[in-house]
């Protein structure tokens, strides 16, 4: 079939089963405008800022573990992609993003809005594409997605010249994709498999350490049935919480700078840790020569270059998280003893009734920790859970029982304040019978506070529930426990009036105060189905505990004040 | 741990901005380039980029994986067992003794390649070593510029 080659790009996009994509038109890209208005095979989102189209195509990602589409023109729309495409390149989020460029003729001239885009995103894209030739379009938009959504998962750009998306050709979509330089071990070595089964039949103290992987590999089912049937205890990572479920006994919590002791005891005194799709990331490590300093390591990842970056390994698997797991329920079944690992359990028991993940509450002011515990009770495990960036991420991750995977959407790896809000946006087009809610602080919200436009004209009732502390919060607590209290541009006291700027862009707000008042804003939240801020003045001053100060050893950690000790 | 010196032979893809993929990787993640060299390999859509880079062993194998990672990338070869070669032009002045340097040359696998009215070209391909020692060697010849060409390496 002959057409342009806007009409292929919209065309492909259609043949990748694509429902929304999230963009932001502009010169470059206007003639693929063009085409997206005489379709209706898929529905387009108008953010209000480009990053927001990508961390809102991210969002529809993480929740349903397609692949996400956004869509920006040349210079400076490509350039304001460039922080979702880092974060998703971060946490191996499957996305593909469209960028319009200058035309062929132009590219090199400082042309108007000309930047390179290749050259800038190569770094935080898993692959990207500049289209030279109209021919070429079909496969690189097929190859694009496959390189997506394969392997270790990651971005990828396509920057699409103006006169490429003007020249008419023949559209030929290919079938399948031939990339001889690209092929993902998926499968995982069954001699090391074996081996690392030895390993953990022999161990006393194993460990399993759950990463992000578990997660986009879907692998939830298999690593509960994994620790079930061995009944050995297991942490997760900030990008796993939901893998195993919160109720499950034998879940430890999340680990690292900011994990519960008995999680981060266990990794310290651990004689096998069972690395499951994690990275063994600095905020999870802590000071590498202490970390898991008795332990022999299994590493399963399907990157091998996460393997032995960090740490040395002993039974490297290079393999989907999914395909390992089942083998080594193979080889564990009818052999392995839970029994075995009975004193393990009983002494990571006995670190998590000593210190258990706590806070002081109170009535007079509200604890930011008793919110989320508090969502959690009303909304439990319904709902989806995006966050922002800082303290209140880092509350959310400890305290929200989270029951499955894709239930916990944050930017992990590269922290990025202002991913919550967008980031919802597209959690909720990707189901939108969840109540989704972004748990965000006062900083952090103002970065893409325009979305409350996009999210009342489109009619997606996302629920932002700000802590507000009037602080940067994290910023804030390093200054007070290694910076002498020196509150360097951090005291955010003066601030807008979060209820009246929501109303301003149509949408609902709040202000709360007392707990009562919370119950009563959520739920009148939920019922008006409406874009939403709920604006709740939190203990000022809080700190979130246990935090092992960066660069020391896990087992340091500064622990939460005890009730009466405050 | 102590540093190697490995050379890495990698075969990729011939296209636009593969180049810049393996330079910006090495850029970006910090790791070093002694020398870089780049040319298409006959009769196929592929280019062979040879690198010598030093490191400790483990980052010499986080050098070799992130290689592996790139999409273009179709092999990637470090082997201690490679036949290494490099290449060095040398310009003297015509006052320098012609006979002394084309000997010098020669026992260096080379000899002079060029003669012009004030100038003359020695030109020289060996181990990356014995070129270091060449161009010891002829430091008394007052070289008014020397260019050298970066390794190219092939497995044993």
């Amino acid at each position: 079939m002959k057409m342009n080659g806007a009409q292929m790009v919209c065309e492909a996009l259609i043949a990748e089963g694509v429902k929304t994509v999230f963009g932001y038109p502009g010169g470059a890209i206007m003639n693929v405008y063009d085409e997206i208005y005489k379709q209706d095979g898929f529905e387009h989102i108008l953010n209000r800022h480009e990053q927001a189209s990508v961390h809102a195509a991210d969002g529809y990602a993480r929740a349903n573990g397609e692949v996400g589409v956004a869509m920006v023109t040349s210079g400076p729309g490509f350039t304001n992609a460039v922080t979702g495409l880092a974060t998703a390149y971060m946490d191996s989020i499957p996305m593909v993003v469209i960028s319009g460029q200058v035309p062929l003729s132009l590219i090199g001239t400082d042309g108007f809005q000309e930047i390179d885009a290749i050259g800038i995103s190569r770094p935080c894209t898993k692959h990207n594409f500049l289209v030279r030739e109209l021919s070429e379009l079909p496969r690189i938009m097929k190859e694009a997605f496959h390189i997506a959504r394969t392997g270790r998962p990651g971005p990828v750009l396509v920057d699409v010249p103006k006169d490429i998306t003007a020249e008419f050709g023949e559209f030929v979509y290919p079938d399948s994709v031939n990339i001889p330089s690209y092929s993902p071990t998926i499968k995982g070595n069954q001699r090391q498999i074996d081996k690392a089964v030895e390993a953990i039949l022999k161990a006393k103290k194993p460990l399993l350490y759950i990463g992000g992987g578990a997660v986009l590999s879907n692998a939830s089912d298999l690593v509960r049935k994994l620790a079930e049937m061995s009944q050995i205890p297991a942490v997760e990572t900030l990008m796993a919480r939901g893998v195993m479920g919160a109720k499950n006994p034998l879940l430890l919590g999340m680990l690292g700078m900011h994990g519960n002791y008995s999680s981060n005891m266990a990794m310290s005194e651990t004689d096998l840790v069972i690395s499951l799709g994690a990275r063994f990331d600095d905020r999870v490590t802590g000071k590498l020569s202490e970390f898991a300093k008795y332990a022999d390591v299994i590493h399963v990842d399907i990157d091998p270059a996460n393997i032995g970056k960090l740490v040395d390994v002993d039974y490297p698997i290079v393999g989907d998280v999914t395909e390992v797991i089942e083998k080594m329920i193979l080889g564990l079944k009818s052999k392995v003893k839970p029994e075995r690992y009975a004193d393990w359990r009983e002494v990571l028991e006995r670190y998590d009734n000593l210190h258990p993940q706590s806070f002081i509450d109170t009535d007079d002011v509200i604890k930011p920790q008793w919110v989320i515990e508090r969502i959690g009770e009303l909304v439990g495990e319904q709902a989806i859970i995006t966050s922002d960036v800082g303290q209140h991420q880092m509350w959310a991750a400890q305290h929200y029982p989270f029951d499955r995977p894709r239930q916990w959407i944050n930017s992990g790896g590269l922290g990025t304040m202002g991913f919550g809000f967008p980031a919802a946006l597209g959690a909720k087009k990707a189901h939108p019978q969840k109540t989704v809610i972004n748990i965000t602080g006062d900083g952090s919200i103002l970065m893409n506070v325009q979305e409350l436009v996009t999210a009342a004209e489109y009619k997606i009732p996302v629920i932002n529930v700000i802590l507000n502390n009037h602080f940067l919060g994290m910023v804030r607590q390093w200054q007070t426990f290694f910076y002498e209290e020196r509150y360097s541009s951090t005291d955010l006291s003066f601030q807008p009036n979060y209820k009246a700027l929501a109303e301003a862009c149509h949408g609902i707000g709040y202000d709360v105060t007392t707990k009562a008042e919370f119950d009563a804003a959520l739920k009148d939240a939920i019922e008006k189905d409406r874009v939403a801020f709920i604006n709740v003045q939190v203990a000022r001053f809080e700190n979130v505990f246990p935090m092992v100060p960066a660069a020391s050893a896990l087992y340091n950690m500064m622990l939460p004040p005890k009730e009466g000790e405050q | 741990m102590e540093n190697v010196r490995r050379v890495i032979s990698v075969v990729v893809e011939n296209e636009s901005s593969v180049l810049s993929r393996i330079s910006g990787l090495f850029a970006g993640r910090g790791y070093n380039i002694e020398t870089l060299t780049v040319a298409p390999i006959p009769n196929t859509n592929h280019s062979h980029i040879t690198i010598a880079t030093k490191g400790s062993p483990r980052l010499m194998e986080q050098i070799i994986k992130q290689l592996h990672k790139l999409v273009p990338v179709y092999k990637v070869v470090e082997h201690s067992e490679m036949v290494e070669k490099e290449m060095v032009l040398v310009k003297f002045p015509i006052e320098e003794s012609l006979s002394d340097i084309e000997a010098l040359c020669g026992a260096y696998n080379g000899g002079i390649v060029n003669v012009g009215v004030d100038m003359f070209i020695g030109m020289v391909a060996d181990e990356p070593f014995r070129i270091k020692h060449f161009i010891e060697a002829v430091e008394r010849y007052n070289p008014k510029e020397i260019v050298r060409g970066g390794v190219v390496a092939i497995e044993r």
